[in-house]
């Protein structure tokens, strides 16, 4: 009877390093299912690389959100961020738990429409408005909040075509203490931009301000920079109430809140650094309620949270294709999904999991795509015991902005599964295929091969 | 091409006594370099790697070859110009 064999591994002490017994807590880096199902049989069904989303894990995020928010102050609308993923499935599922859909081009609004959200029910923000699709929206009674002095133009032109006065909402930028601050989006508030822009659209007599928007940033771990935001916000609403008698029905403080990925840069665990969205939900909350001069009207508190409700109910199934040794001495994995389905590798460190227990020394390693370009890292170094071609890899979280700000490059993007509450899996969008990328492209006759 | 003088404990301690230097090494690498102490070429020691554990050639051969470049990374193998 042979012994099992395990590769054979050299690593070198240092002082204050991991050693194998501080790790020896292997199982916690071994993933063999998402939500019940074998991450192996996933693959074998559709593919690697292969993105996964859970509907339980949205579910219950979507659920935890609203008790805490509503818990301090009971009139909240969340609206779902569309550019943190706006693939249908997962829309629906926001959709269906009462949030409202908060768009920020011509693409989502018309991505919206088509899944069947009324125009009432959607937030069109965003620096950059098409006149045609901006015509539309506010035909179809969407809440438009205005971001540039060019835009109160174009939508006091619409509502003069269409001989009716146009409910707005006009977006804000504010010090919260929170920097880089966001200068660009709307007017600044403390310049008395914002106040100008009021008096312009008040002279202009066909728009009529009803709410104020906000969105101070993103990844904000200061949960106090949220009640310097709200008081900010209510007491300019109390001003154009007073000063212009309009009447502001909502209070829309964006989004921003953080999700449990770890920035690069900073080395404390998140769960020490990131606060819980409880924390935010309390200033928040008791700001509105301190503050809060009409109790019997009250203005409806807008929350447009993406990044918290999604990031951790998506992981990415990846596979080992080779393993190299650096000159440096570093293992190194190339693993077959690369910068160009993980865009957020950039700002964050993933949790990276093994599908089976690997035993082995555990040594710092460095991960790499499979594009044919030195900027495809996504993990420079990160401990992992002696893995093997084949090997899967799963990492998380990955379920804000990556399924939208991937792109096509030199491969086909791969399918998306979402695992149903019941255990069943749905594919939610297909692996491409060479017609959808070529589609599009027109060979002029005289070049044909 | 040989391996330096080290000490080698039973449990895969290594320490490498003219740098200080101290290093674990997984069972198969230990096994690995218990032979090489004892002078043992690279070709018997694949082949007592294959006859003591449940490993294919292609997997051993190439894990054996990457070992000795780790010892090599890591200063614990002579190429001998010395």
């Amino acid at each position: 009877m042979k012994k099992p064999y395990e590769k054979p591994v050299i690593v070198k002490l240092q002082m204050g390093f991991v050693s194998k017994a501080g790790m020896s807590a292997l199982d916690k880096l071994v993933r063999a299912e998402i939500d019940g199902v074998s991450v192996d049989e996933l693959v074998e069904r559709f593919g690697s690389p292969l993105f996964v989303f859970s509907e339980r894990r949205i579910l219950d995020r979507i659920k935890y959100a609203k008790a805490v928010f509503e818990g301090y102050y009971p009139h909240v609308e969340f609206s779902w961020s569309y550019k943190t993923n706006y693939l249908d499935a997962i829309c629906a599922i926001f959709h269906r738990q009462g949030f409202t859909a908060e768009v920020v081009s011509d693409f989502e609004y018309e991505k919206a429409k088509r899944l069947g959200v009324p125009g009432d029910k959607i937030i069109f923000n965003g620096p950059f408005k098409p006149k045609s699709v901006l015509e539309r929206a506010v035909s179809e009674g969407a809440r438009v909040n205005i971001d540039s002095f060019e835009e109160i133009a174009l939508l006091e032109e619409i509502a003069g075509n269409m001989g009716k006065t146009v409910s707005v909402g006009i977006r804000i930028n504010m010090d919260t203490g929170v920097r880089p601050q966001w200068q660009r989006f709307g007017f600044n508030l403390e310049s008395g931009q914002a106040m100008d822009a009021v008096k312009r659209i008040a002279a202009g007599g066909k728009l009529t301000i009803s709410g104020l928007h906000c969105h101070q940033g993103t990844f904000i771990l200061d949960a106090d920079a949220y009640r310097i935001e709200v008081e900010k916000m209510l007491s300019f609403a109390a001003e154009l109430e007073r000063t212009f008698g309009f009447e502001i029905e909502y209070i829309d403080i964006g989004g921003g809140f953080p999700s449990k990925s770890r920035l690069k840069g900073v080395y404390l665990p998140t769960d020490v650094v990131v606060p819980s969205l409880k924390e935010y939900a309390e200033r928040i909350g008791m700001a509105f309620i301190s503050r809060m001069e009409k109790p019997h009207s009250p203005y409806r508190l807008v929350i447009e949270s993406g990044r918290a409700l999604i990031d951790e109910a998506g992981f990415l199934v990846a596979t080992v294709l080779s393993v190299k040794r650096l000159p440096d001495g570093t293992r190194a994995y190339v693993i077959d999904a690369g910068v160009n389905l993980l865009y957020t590798s950039y700002w964050y460190h993933f949790n990276v999991e093994v599908s089976r227990a690997v035993s082995g020394t555990f040594e710092p390693s460095v991960i790499y795509g499979p594009l044919c370009m030195n900027i495809d890292v996504i993990e420079e170094s990160v401990m992992l015991p002696p893995l093997n071609p084949g090997d899967k890899l799963i990492l998380s979280p990955v379920g804000a902005y990556n399924v939208t700000q991937w792109m096509q490059f030199i491969t086909y993007r791969p399918s998306v599964v979402l695992i149903r509450e019941d255990g069943r899996v749905d594919v939610i969008r297909e692996r491409e295929s060479l017609n959808d990328i070529v589609a599009r492209e027109r060979l002029p006759e005289d070049l044909k091969l | 091409m040989k391996l330096k003088k080290i000490a080698v404990s039973e449990e895969g301690f290594i320490f490498d006594p003219e740098t200080g230097n101290s290093f674990t090494v997984s069972s198969t690498g230990l096994f690995i370099l218990e032979r090489l102490k004892k002078g043992m070429s690279l070709d018997e020691i694949l082949r007592a790697l294959l006859d003591e554990f449940e490993v294919d050639e292609k997997t051993a051969r190439k894990d054996l070859a990457d070992f000795v470049q780790q010892l090599r990374l890591l200063g614990l193998w002579e190429d001998g110009k010395r």
